[in-house]
């Protein structure tokens, strides 16, 4: 795969091109309105961080699919309930790793050694019990339900919403009027949030602002100069080409032009981020992949405020293994990945701007099962990591004596962190994004 | 003869708001060019010759007479309507005696039964998305399928909300049926099926706890739009509704869970069902408003891909075919007989204007091109990633089209796609299909060979003749770099040069339009 060189050399000249202020100022007379859009959608030379101001702050939500089993990640191990319902997968007080002495009753995995450190360095807040009322079990709804917000799992994504409600302030969700089409146009620029994965989630879908998505930034372009080298210049010429001011374009065709023009250049401009080697070593495994390209995408200067990436094969069902085995293999991937996340971070001076949150779609019952594996179950723990957070164990683990029907009640509405995120680290009006007032969960510090 | 050619000046024209038929002599290639993308989904250059050479009334009524056409409609029995079918009474019991002695081994096994199942039905609703592609792709009566895809769109209910295949597979039949049928005798259906009463929670609805969703949408989306009803005829239509449900795949009026007591409901008062709460509606002036709006929208221009200056004509030519849809009861067909046969339909301020929806794409790009369909599960997945997954609408508000569509991520899975059709390329490698499927282009240049075979060896006339049926007129721009292209490569025009060609327009933003 050698052909990278040739789409830095079109790249390279796409920045002469838009890059510099001089040509900017004489293009301007002559550009139609869109193109300059176009041309301001790059980031500003000198990178243009001010640690601070939220239009910096950066969001990263790490999906952990399947229904992760928060009971093994965060393990009651104080709790006699615990170890008399899971015999088979249990983690013992021996194994786990403690976290804070007036929480002795709860311990991480042995697997998660990545986030104890961010514990130890204060860059972790741990929420136990999150969940919502009447619980779906399904993996399908319950996903819905924690990516719109919303308990009949319909509509737009919360961070879909968050954007619209950036770009165009209107309201949001099924009920929300879309923007004046044509007319008017949106109030500020935005740069849409980048999913890495073939399909963006929901929680990234807003109705006038469409998620990035790709599984690695090799496949955001187009593929055609594959099929063979003599297409590039052609295409070149005809994808990239200034539209003749005299054409009389329609609105469609205006805007199909611009949205190809701005595709190439956040195609040139991710893939040249990528391209650039991490500051440390990633551990193997996809999420550490992902976080490893956020990380790049972040020092190249991106404006983009909010990544996603997806960890997946949650749903164990049978043989999940305790201390060891395929719930500790994925355990361990995600908290090795996230330390390595946050020590690139650190290295590049972006720590303090972002802030990472994970999350499941539900726990898993507290029994174990036939097979040695656990069921659906509820409610479950949920991390923040970042400088900005209020580092610590936040709040008490769910009783395991008064359950309902074999799962924990939950204590926490997910709503209330979503709330934080929104409110105290993005700035956002969380009750209008959220169609209703949730009380911050206090997990960020006063910033 | 062809006077209507494009030129920039047509396009400072004003917007005509005239129904009135076009003349034969204006109906020529580019307007039954047109006329095969709006009202289906694109056509080979042989065939928009022959709906040219037909004239207009002739094309649009050979499209719209779908039934003149023979075409086998789909069996009942096409897919087994048994695997999400209700436990038995037998089933039932055990599950209640196992519950009763907390058996958790017997529970456990109607878990797994009951999880195998609906794998096998996320399976077999696979299939019933190929079998729609499929049809989409063969159909011999293009508008059938567009109308059942919009009246997919426009009573929007998801799978993935309500996990039955066949029920799916039910309700697209119903639209099939009154495809180009009457709205009212839709409007009376979608209250008895089974995958709208379950989707909208209805099925659970009964008095004294009405559930409102289906009486919501039903005045919201599905006939009036926001406006024209309040909240409280919301209550009561929900209470008219109550007791509508169905039992495995058939309606089932349940008269104990019905709300027998009086209602007022958009001024009509009585002991309404939900028969009546329908007959109210249709009473209103907005319902018929409301529908050839969306008509319009769909086959017309939609919201935003027009100038503030031609708002007005828009506005007026929605007024009068919403006229002519009460006037016809309801029928859809003479209303888009009136719009597809009208002076405005073909104003060059409509033509090549409309954004394609990924199913216009994927199903446009075959039928015109002619390409091989190489893999169905790849076109699907492609369709998925471009918004628009077949029986999977985002909401009850189905897909909101226009350039909602458009984004710099589906700006390069549009592309690719067409890299996949033309060539069997895949984001990484080659399908399967690529090496025994070699894309054909020569079918394409066909009407320029017979008629003037120098022409098909020169690079300038084939790029004008490929940029005339693929965008829909003349580009100076590109035919320049597209003949430049072909005289890199040698100059006559070889089958391969062509796929070339077609491959570069395809990545052209312009391609995106129809």
């Amino acid at each position: 795969m050698h052909h990278l060189d040739a789409h830095n050399a079109r790249a390279w000249t796409r920045r002469e091109l838009l890059g510099t202020g001089l040509i900017m100022a004489s293009a301007a007379m002559t550009m139609p309105a869109f193109l300059q859009r176009s041309a301001l959608a790059l980031p500003s030379p000198a990178g243009g961080s001010l640690p601070g101001v939220p239009e910096d702050r950066i969001l990263v939500v790490i999906q952990l699919g399947g229904g992760n089993d928060g009971l093994n990640t965060v393990a009651p191990i104080g709790h006699d309930e615990y170890h008399r319902l899971r015999p088979g997968i249990r983690i013992t007080p021996q194994q786990a790793i403690g976290l804070d002495r007036r929480h002795a009753d709860i311990g991480l995995h042995p697997a998660l050694t990545g986030l104890k450190d961010l514990y130890d360095n204060g860059l972790l807040a741990l929420v136990q019990g999150v969940g919502y009322p009447n619980p779906n079990r399904s993996h399908f709804k319950s996903m819905d339900i924690w990516q719109t917000a919303d308990t009949s799992g319909t509509g737009d994504g919360w961070l879909g919403r968050y954007y619209d409600a950036e770009c165009c302030g209107y309201g949001s969700g099924e009920s929300g009027t879309p923007p004046a089409q044509g007319g008017a146009k949106p109030a500020k620029t935005t740069y849409p949030p980048i999913s890495i994965g073939a399909e963006a989630p929901l929680a990234l879908q807003g109705r006038a602002t469409k998620p990035v998505a790709f599984e690695t930034p090799d496949l955001f372009r187009w593929t055609g100069a594959e099929i063979h080298p003599s297409l590039e210049k052609p295409y070149e010429q005809l994808v990239r080409r200034e539209p003749d001011p005299n054409a009389n374009l329609s609105p469609n065709e205006a805007f199909l032009m611009r949205t190809a023009l701005d595709a190439q250049v956040s195609s040139d401009q991710i893939r040249r981020a990528v391209e650039a080697r991490s500051l440390v070593d990633y551990p193997n495994g996809s999420l550490a992949q992902q976080l490893g390209m956020i990380a790049k995408m972040i020092r190249a200067g991106l404006k983009t405020r909010v990544y996603y990436a997806t960890l997946g094969s949650f749903d164990t069902h049978a043989g999940q293994g305790g201390a060891n085995g395929r719930h500790a293999n994925l355990l361990r991937q995600f908290g090795d990945a996230v330390r390595a996340f946050y020590t690139d971070l650190e290295k590049q001076g972006n720590a303090g701007r972002v802030l990472t949150m994970s999350f499941s779609e539900f726990g898993r019952r507290v029994a174990q099962n036939a097979s040695n594996g656990t069921d659906h179950g509820t409610a479950a723990p949920m991390f923040l990591f970042g400088p900005m957070v209020h580092a610590g164990v936040r709040n008490a683990h769910p009783s395991l004596s008064n359950l309902d029907g074999g799962d924990l009640k939950y204590t926490v509405d997910f709503r209330t962190v979503y709330a934080a995120v929104l409110e105290n680290w993005m700035k956002a009006d969380s009750a209008a994004i959220l169609e209703r007032r949730y009380k911050p969960a206090p997990v960020i510090r006063d910033a | 003869m062809q006077t209507a050619t494009h030129t920039p000046a047509d396009e400072t024209d004003t917007l005509t708001a005239s129904l009135d038929r076009i003349p034969d002599r204006e109906f020529g290639y580019e307007q039954a060019r047109h006329l095969l993308w709006r009202a289906g989904f694109g056509g080979t250059p042989g065939q928009i010759d022959t709906l040219a050479s037909w004239g207009p009334e002739k094309a649009v009524d050979h499209l719209l007479e779908v039934e003149k056409v023979p075409y086998e409609q789909p069996a009942a029995d096409r897919f087994d309507k048994d695997i999400m079918r209700p436990p038995t009474q037998a089933e039932r019991l055990e599950a209640r005696a196992a519950r009763r002695r907390r058996d958790e081994d017997a529970l456990a096994r109607i878990r797994l039964l009951r999880q195998q199942r609906q794998r096998q039905d996320r399976r077999q609703m696979a299939e019933i998305q190929r079998w729609w592609l499929q049809r989409l792709i063969e159909s011999p009566r293009p508008l059938e399928e567009k109308m059942t895809l919009f009246w997919h769109g426009h009573f929007a209910t998801s799978y993935r909300t309500i996990e039955n295949s066949y029920h799916m597979y039910q309700q697209n039949q119903l639209f099939r049926r009154h495809a180009v049928g009457s709205y009212k005798a839709l409007l009376y259906a979608i209250i008895r099926d089974p995958a709208m009463l379950a989707y909208l929670d209805n099925n659970d609805s009964r008095v004294g706890k009405p559930n409102e969703n289906l009486a919501r949408e039903l005045m919201e989306l599905f006939s009036l739009g926001v406006g024209n009803y309040t909240e409280k005829d919301i209550k009561e239509g929900a209470r008219a509704l109550t007791g509508y449900t169905f039992e495995d795949d058939e309606f089932f009026f349940n008269p104990d869970n019905h709300d027998k007591g009086s209602k007022q409901i958009l001024g009509v008062r009585g002991n309404l069902d939900g028969e009546d709460f329908v007959a109210a509606i249709l009473q209103q002036k907005a319902c018929a408003r409301f529908i050839a709006g969306k008509l319009y929208d769909f086959f017309a221009l939609h919201p935003g891909s027009f100038e503030h200056d031609d708002a007005p004509a828009v506005t007026r030519v929605k007024a009068r075919l919403a006229g002519l849809l009460r006037k016809s009861d309801y029928n859809v067909r003479p209303v888009l007989r009136k719009l597809l046969l009208s002076r405005h339909f073909y104003h060059p301020k409509v033509i090549n204007n409309r954004i394609k929806s990924p199913a216009e794409l994927v199903v446009g790009a075959v039928r015109s091109l002619n390409t091989p369909v190489r893999d169905m599960g790849v076109l699907l997945q492609a369709m998925e990633l471009m918004g628009q997954s077949l029986f999977f609408p985002p909401s009850v508000k189905g897909w909101d089209g226009g350039r909602s569509w458009i984004n710099t991520s589906t700006v390069f899975i549009r592309q690719n796609l067409m890299n996949f059709l033309l060539t069997g390329r895949l984001p990484v490698g080659y399908d399967s299909s690529a090496k025994k499927e070699k894309y054909d282009p020569s079918g394409l240049l066909e009407p320029l060979t017979s008629t003037d075979p120098a022409a098909a060896r020169d690079p300038e006339r084939v790029a004008d003749y490929l940029l005339r049926f693929t965008l829909g007129k003349p580009d100076g721009q590109a035919r320049a770099v597209l003949a430049e292209f072909a005289n890199e490569h040698g100059g006559t025009v070889k089958p391969d040069t062509v796929t070339g060609m077609l491959l570069l327009i395809a990545a052209m933003p312009e391609y995106q339009l129809c």
